[in-house]
């Protein structure tokens, strides 16, 4: 009966929420969710913040290099610093 | 000698992301934007002599950064002839005020949207830069890259759990941050 508890403690909640803006996740994970938003003020407030965080990145259309791309540039860079140090 | 100091070997985990979006969203093509960053760094450790220490190293390497995107303006503009270059002049880092550029340009509705685009994008890499090296690490790959949790796990050594950990506490410290310098 444990597994199909309805209400979650506050930090199950704020785990699910941060699962629910990368959709990850499940349904039932977001039924309960929102049960607790229901009468948990702080979490609201947390979810509110949480949303208006992923829709701010979202809008700035952010742009990062990835691993494999500074990995390169670190490569060619060490070379020249080799070069200008000596 | 004076506050700023120089040290060349931290330059591409600190500045690389800000600044390619810097020149991203002022060249708008992920290819030569990465170049640009990258001769970016070169020329800033060519000429680390005449850093004098006035100005942070991001603000340094930001103006030589400039340099090269007109540069660049520069060259597409004598291959074509006739092309239209427009720069942004209008931001805190510069001194120069171009009347220019502040006329309306009718054409272009679109111009303060991007604008303030990316000064909303410079606004959050300054919050990942405050934030500790693996929050941001994570944070950025998850977020801004798209990559999957597993895909990170396998790629940093953690478990899922952990990751969400991260996730959390970045996602507190970025909204925090924001909301001061941003909303």
């Amino acid at each position: 009966m444990s597994k199909m508890k309805v209400m979650i403690p506050c930090d199950e909640a704020n785990l699910v929420c941060d699962k629910t803006q990368y959709k990850e996740a499940t349904l039932w994970e977001k039924i309960k969710l929102n049960i607790h938003l229901i009468y948990c003020k702080v979490c609201r407030k947390y979810s509110k913040n949480n949303k208006t965080l992923s829709k701010t990145i979202k809008k700035s259309n952010i742009e990062c290099l990835d691993k494999t791309c500074k990995d390169t540039m670190k490569k060619d860079f060490e070379k020249v610093l080799k070069e200008v140090s000596n | 000698m004076s506050n700023h100091q120089i040290n060349p070997n931290k330059w591409i985990d600190l500045y690389s992301d800000y600044l390619f979006n810097y020149t991203i969203s002022r060249v708008s093509d992920r290819e030569i934007a990465q170049d640009l960053v990258q001769d970016t760094f070169l020329a800033g450790l060519k000429s680390m002599k005449n850093f004098k220490g006035e100005a942070s190293e991001r603000t340094w390497l930001i103006s030589i950064l400039k340099r090269k995107i007109i540069d660049y303006y520069r060259k597409i503009n004598s291959n074509k002839g006739k092309a239209e270059v427009r720069i942004n002049y209008n931001d805190s880092e510069s001194e120069g005020d171009w009347l220019e550029e502040r006329v309306a340009d009718p054409f272009d509705k679109n111009a303060e949207d991007t604008l303030q685009n990316s000064e909303l994008g410079d606004a959050i890499h300054n919050c990942l830069e405050k934030l500790p090296k693996k929050q941001a690490d994570v944070f950025k790959m998850k977020t801004i890259l798209g990559y999957e949790t597993e895909v990170i796990c396998n790629e940093l050594n953690i478990t899922a759990s952990n990751l969400w950990v991260i996730i959390h506490r970045a996602r507190t410290g970025m909204a925090d941050c924001l909301k001061q310098n941003w909303f």
